[in-house]
């Protein structure tokens, strides 16, 4: 198994290691509802560099990125500047989501999900035209900071970062001193996400946890985006549905002629299906992914649940059918009981507050 | 790992505790609590319900999974620990306090089958 720089690190806090994407990661270092609270509350720091940075150079990288895309890398008018976008195939079905940041002219940084980022790369080059080149940064090691004293602990620990990053807005980034810093990230509290050589991950880390920044695992980092209502790629969406039908219809940039890998696809049929959120009106188990949702407007199913640590209500994330709206009334099957749940529109929290 | 002298344990990590009236209060392991991490639903089985050995009869949920609970022996319920129900941490914090149901065993039913606990924790240190 493929083991993070901050693997020791792991260890020496208590954490209990389980196998995602083929790496050995974090689970949680003893409560997970805890590390879930401490991100809405305060301040918490996740190791993901089993996450892949490529940066994506030359003449023609811009070019290279507005057909490879759903959204439009055009609309990054300056330096710093990111977006979120869906890559797609051909049917206009979803291949992965990733954040794109534009980090100087003719040079972009692609950040992919562990599970899917060597098929993406394969997908990529076989899009990259002459005048672009695709650099995968696996030397580069990954924190997430969050919460909404995410920035104030993230300064105390690293001050030399402090004039770099203080003027950051949401989505916008910047590199100093070998590290990048972005104030993006994937629970839905402020924060930033650190890209740096690898050998400096095991101090920062550490001076992290000295600020105050509390270990977090994959297990709170998936409730907290649940919370969110950000998909997850290959759970929420994956080649069977268009970014219409998964919620992230927004994303993709229609305007204009700007030729996409997928646009003809997406344009010829319309949603078959749509995302929704469902919060569990009454007891009797866990909303959770795979299990039958019966709506107004016929069959769907949950492809995210859990329990809600901001709520203390399961919540899930829903395919429904595509005539289903926000405050409907829907029977999912949990186990042998078939449990009243409400339709709502995504995120149920942002910053610490509940939205539904 | 906790597993106290006292009780008797079941290869589907639940214990099992026999009382001086007879009854049999039934939980879920340290081992169980542990490899679900935090629960956050508990069900169990009604007051009167008649249980046959190796039933499904109550379930416990932590964020991440579910798992079903067995009886043990055949029985009738004769009690629930209601109080679970809004506090399904106490299945972590104190698993062995935390009981989940009371079976009156069926006429018969044997309880000498089960592991103790050498036997039960045995099994973790082969693995």
């Amino acid at each position: 198994m493929l083991r993070t720089p901050l693997h020791d690190a792991h260890r020496a806090a208590g954490a209990k290691l389980v196998e995602f994407a083929g790496w050995d990661m974090p689970l949680h270092y003893g409560s997970q509802v805890e590390e879930h609270h401490a991100v809405r509350r305060d301040a918490g720091v996740f190791d993901t560099s089993h996450m892949l940075a490529v940066d994506v150079e030359g003449a023609q990288a811009t070019a290279f990125l507005r057909g490879a895309l759903a959204n439009d890398v055009e609309r990054l008018r300056s330096p710093g500047k990111a977006l979120y976008s869906c890559l797609l195939d051909e049917s206009g079905g979803v291949l992965d989501d990733l954040i794109v940041y534009f980090t100087a002219p003719h040079r972009y940084r692609v950040v992919l999900n562990a599970a899917t980022a060597e098929a993406d790369i394969a997908w990529l080059e076989k899009l990259r035209p002459a005048g672009a080149g695709l650099r995968p940064r696996r030397e580069l090691a990954m924190l997430a900071v969050q919460g909404p004293r995410a920035r104030e602990k993230f300064w105390a620990a690293l001050p030399e970062l402090r004039v770099a990053s203080e003027e950051l807005a949401n989505f916008g980034s910047i590199e100093s001193n070998d590290c990048f810093v972005a104030r993006t990230g994937y629970t839905g509290e402020d924060g930033f996400e650190l890209l740096l050589p690898a050998g400096r991950a095991a101090d920062a880390w550490q001076r992290l946890l000295a600020a105050g920044a509390r270990p977090c695992g994959l297990g709170a980092r998936d409730t907290l985006r649940l919370e969110a209502g950000m998909n997850l790629s290959g759970q929420d969406m994956d080649a069977a549905v268009t970014p219409y039908e998964c919620g992230l219809g927004w994303t993709v940039a229609l305007n204009g002629a700007r030729d996409f890998v997928g646009r003809r696809a997406l344009e010829a049929r319309s949603p078959r299906c749509k995302m929704l959120g469902l919060v569990l009106e009454e007891r009797g188990g866990v909303l959770r992914a795979h299990q039958p949702v019966q709506a107004p407007g016929g069959e769907g199913t949950i492809t995210s649940g859990s329990f809600s640590p901001t709520m203390n209500v399961s919540i899930a994330l829903a395919r429904l059918p595509a005539s289903c709206a926000p405050g409907e009334r829907v029977q999912v099957a949990v186990r042998d009981k078939r449990l009243a749940a409400r339709t709502v529109r995504p995120p149920f929290v942002r910053h610490g507050k509940i939205l539904v | 790992m906790n597993t106290p002298e006292s009780l008797r344990y079941t290869a589907t990590h639940e214990w099992l505790r026999r009382d001086a009236d007879g009854t049999v209060a039934i939980g879920i392991t340290d081992h169980a609590q542990e490899a679900l991490g935090e629960l956050v639903f508990v069900e169990m089985p009604e007051v009167g319900r008649r249980l046959a050995a190796g039933e499904s009869c109550a379930v416990v949920e932590s964020v991440k999974a579910a798992s079903d609970v067995y009886a043990p022996v055949d029985g009738e319920v004769v009690a629930r620990n209601d109080a679970l129900a809004d506090a399904p941490s106490e299945l972590n914090k104190d698993p062995y306090a935390a009981w989940l149901f009371r079976l009156k065993p069926a006429p018969g039913a044997d309880l000498a089958g089960f592991m103790d606990a050498a036997a039960y924790r045995k099994q973790f240190s082969e693995a």
